[in-house]
């Protein structure tokens, strides 16, 4: 499941030093859990996003471990701290070995 | 969203005329509930979990299994693993936070195949457990079958 996904991130473009801010973040995934039949009766093999990870300049926000109960295109919301102008990397890993990443970039006035 | 709230409310005040009684006996325990209390033993070693401290936002109707919005809040907490008790495999999704994690909530979006209990089991600093349960009503199941 390569193709169509997309990452999409809201982070704000600017925030105080020690700030929390919210972030939100959505990935377009079909999430296909494993328990679901085709029109043959044959189960369709799991394929999910199954790890989400959230850094800051390299130090670690959120790790999520994602099971199949987690609905088609994943949704996470969450608040970070802020110390200083720097760059979010949000990291999504698929069944299938792929990853998906996505950096924004914040700056502190 | 609003949806989601707006139907909350509505029913709340429905149940507040009188079904209330019959609305609790017919919640019941789920069949996969030991499922889910296995699961919560392995996660904690045996120590089980007490209620409390954390607390965890979810529907009260979900029209649409497929995608239910859960929010957990568990403040002093340093991973959070969400069960659903009573889909085919209780887990549903494990949360650990970060030195820049600013508060320990977080919100996603779950599938529940019926009825059920979503559970929440916090890990406190502490290395003790706390966990919090929220009862959703589920119309149509998301899982498919």
């Amino acid at each position: 499941m390569a193709s169509g996904v997309k990452p999409r991130v809201k982070v704000p473009k600017t925030a105080e030093a020690g700030e929390a801010i919210t972030i939100k973040t959505l990935i377009s995934h079909k999430m296909e859990s494993g328990q679901r039949k085709d029109g043959d009766g044959k189960l369709i093999p799991r394929s999910i996003i199954n790890r989400f990870t959230a850094e800051f300049n390299g130090e670690n926000v959120i790790d999520v471990a994602l099971e199949p109960a987690i609905s088609t295109n994943p949704y996470f919301q969450f608040d970070a701290i802020v110390p200083e102008s720097g760059e979010f990397t949000f990291t999504w890993y698929d069944d299938d070995g792929d990853i998906y990443e996505s950096t924004k970039t914040i700056s502190v006035a | 969203m609003t949806t989601h709230t707006r139907q909350f409310n509505r029913r709340s005040i429905l149940s507040l005329g009188g079904c209330a009684l019959a609305m609790t006996a017919v919640v019941g325990t789920p069949a996969f509930a030991s499922l889910t209390d296995d699961a919560i033993a392995a996660l904690t070693g045996g120590a089980g979990a007490v209620e409390g401290g954390i607390s965890i936002t979810a529907p009260e109707i979900a029209e649409n299994g497929n995608t239910v919005p859960v929010e957990i809040d568990a403040p002093g907490a340093v991973a959070i693993t969400l069960f659903a008790d009573g889909n085919p495999t209780p887990s549903v999704a494990t949360f650990k936070f970060g030195a820049l994690s600013a508060s320990r909530t977080a919100s996603t979006r779950i599938r529940l195949s019926t009825t059920q209990n979503v559970v929440a089991v916090a890990e406190m600093e502490d290395g003790s457990f706390q966990m919090a349960k929220a009862n959703v009503k589920v119309t149509i199941g998301g899982c498919g079958g």
